[in-house]
């Protein structure tokens, strides 16, 4: 599946369900499916630091293609977390560089790409393109 | 007799002593939806909602009175003087302030303490003096001290507090000496919501000929303030914590002090005489309030006073510890519910955690179901870290909520609870 072909596939999960409520307990049950990130990889270098939650990012580069692992210490952010490793990860540099993330607007959670919410996840995206650019010029 | 019907006839009780129906209808914002649910505002610490005569005073000094003050001769203007000027003596009487030359207007708590930590600084401080705060003062009430410490090579002392986040009385005797220029205080704390027994810091602190700056930001809304009886020499607060408008605050400050004090800023309104060789300065207050002031805001927020006034502090402070207390008892109930700080006196402000869920977490899925409350460090790293926390949530009251409003939380926090495991 390509990127839009998966983020079609997560918006429909979304638009099955009617409550908010229950979206958000989607994205918690997503979140606690996360594998956890491994030890060597919490470390101030690999830390996004929001107002109110922290997101540590770590990026591989093998054959091509980049591999991301991630954890934040709010369930929620990291069942969006979830999301994006589930778009991301595994793809070519040029494929995350151009993708646009429209699913998260779709699926209702813009309101969590504003910087005054503060979570990292703003920030999340930019460290992951920075990464894929990096990858990609290396 | 089971707690629960304790409480519901205390409900009952209290409720007809303070209509808070009636008192709600002046606020129509209270009425919406949020996400479809009736909407529950319990962020008031962080901005209070505004009473109908509030709005309508802005509305009505636009459209009727609007013309700059202190200036012109024609009618427009004096009356905008005269509603500008008339707001000042009744934010003195509110505060219970010797005169209203003692009143300045500033942008709100924040720009109060920073005209402080300057002028003050200017006149009366050296290098290597100091200036004591506490270990629970909002970033409003460190920053400028950091900052004033910094341009004269002096030093920040800190008061410790407490594992429930009260203050050390005797640690703070200890701090005091000669080179401590200036004690700056809350009144109130806007996380914990405890109260510092200021009489007797602030006795103690004149006992040695030190002055006391108390940030009254969380304090003005909740009770009396007499800064007289408390000897205070400076009292800052914001009109849009007591249910005014944003962007308008209050500095009190004694007389004695004030003349001795350099202007803050330059500009207008603030001169006396203005020549290229020298300028001379208005007299106070009129020298720190350089600029147009806010004089629609100024005239507004004492159309809040008044709101409040009508109703009573007492009345106010009243309903506020009742419904305290019935929060306290409901949220304990929670599964996981872990109030932070032990503390006898606290005002309308409930902060916690919920045990192994995210405060982000617990806000934002508060806020799907229809409840505002505030979550994240609050603006007071140093009290959080204190306490061995990176954020919590925060509920804050005002007179305008209810039971309803509690039970709502109650409820919601059950429910979130049950999504984490």
């Amino acid at each position: 599946m390509n990127i839009d072909e998966i983020q079609e596939n997560i918006i429909q999960s979304f638009d099955e369900i009617e409550d908010w409520m229950d979206k958000y307990q989607l994205l918690i049950d997503m979140g606690n499916s996360l594998s956890p990130l491994d030890e060597q990889y919490k470390k101030p270098q690999h830390l996004i630091e929001g107002c109110q939650s922290r997101v540590w990012i770590h990026a591989s580069y093998k054959e091509g293609k980049v591999y991301f692992e991630a954890e934040s210490d709010t369930v929620i952010v990291k069942g969006l977390v979830y999301l994006l490793l589930k778009i991301f990860s595994g793809r070519t540099p040029d494929e995350i560089l151009k993708a646009d993330l429209y699913f998260i607007e779709r699926i209702g959670l813009k309101e969590h790409l504003s910087p005054t919410r503060a979570n990292g996840f703003t920030a999340m995206l930019k460290q992951m393109r920075n990464y894929a650019l990096a990858f990609k010029l290396s | 007799m089971p707690a629960a019907t304790f409480v519901e006839k205390n409900t009952k009780a209290m409720e007809s002593k303070f209509d808070v129906a009636s008192v709600r209808k002046q606020f129509p914002i209270l009425e919406q939806k949020v996400y479809g649910q009736p909407l529950v505002y319990l962020d008031n610490a962080a901005t209070t909602q505004k009473p109908r005569s509030v709005v309508k005073r802005i509305e009505d000094a636009y459209f009727g009175q609007n013309a700059n003050v202190h200036r012109a001769v024609h009618l427009l203007s004096q009356q905008a003087t005269e509603a500008h000027e008339a707001a000042r003596v009744e934010v003195q009487h509110f505060i219970n302030a010797a005169e209203s030359d003692e009143i300045i207007f500033t942008r709100g708590t924040t720009e109060s303490i920073n005209l402080v930590a300057f002028s003050f600084g200017e006149a009366f401080c050296r290098e290597g003096d100091e200036i004591l705060i506490s270990s629970m003062e909002h970033h409003s009430n460190i920053v400028p001290w950091q900052m004033l410490c910094e341009r004269k090579k002096m030093h920040l002392k800190v008061i410790p507090i407490d594992d429930n986040g009260c203050l050390l009385f005797d640690e703070y005797a200890k701090l005091l000496s000669p080179k401590v220029k200036l004690l700056a205080i809350t009144h109130v704390s806007n996380v914990l919501g405890v109260e510092n027994p200021l009489r007797q810091m602030i006795e103690l602190a004149h006992s040695q000929g030190i002055p006391v700056l108390v940030d009254g930001a969380q304090a003005v809304a909740h009770m009396s303030v007499d800064v007289q009886a408390l000897d205070a020499d400076f009292y800052a607060f914001s009109s849009h914590k007591i249910f005014g408008p944003t962007g308008v605050g209050v500095l009190y400050a004694k007389r004695n002090l004030l003349e001795q004090m350099p202007p803050y800023q330059g500009g207008g309104e603030m001169i006396d005489q203005v020549h290229f060789e020298k300028t001379t300065y208005n007299k106070i207050p009129f020298k720190f309030e350089a600029g147009t002031p806010d004089f629609i805001g100024t005239a507004a927020l004492a159309e809040a006073l008044r709101f409040v006034e009508e109703i009573g502090l007492d009345k106010i402070a009243e309903h506020e510890k009742q419904l305290l207390d019935y929060a306290l008892e409901k949220l304990n109930q929670v599964k996981g519910f872990q109030l932070i700080g032990k503390i006898p006196d606290r005002h309308a402000i409930v902060p916690f955690l919920l045990k192994g869920i995210h405060s982000y977490d617990v806000g934002l899925l508060l806020d799907k179901l229809g409840i505002a409350v505030r979550t994240g460090s609050h603006c007071a790293q140093p009290l959080l870290e204190r306490l061995g926390m990176d954020t919590c949530v925060r509920a804050s009251f005002a007179f305008y909520n209810t039971t309803e409003d509690i039970d709502r939380l109650q409820a919601a926090l059950n429910r979130i609870g049950n999504m984490f495991n």
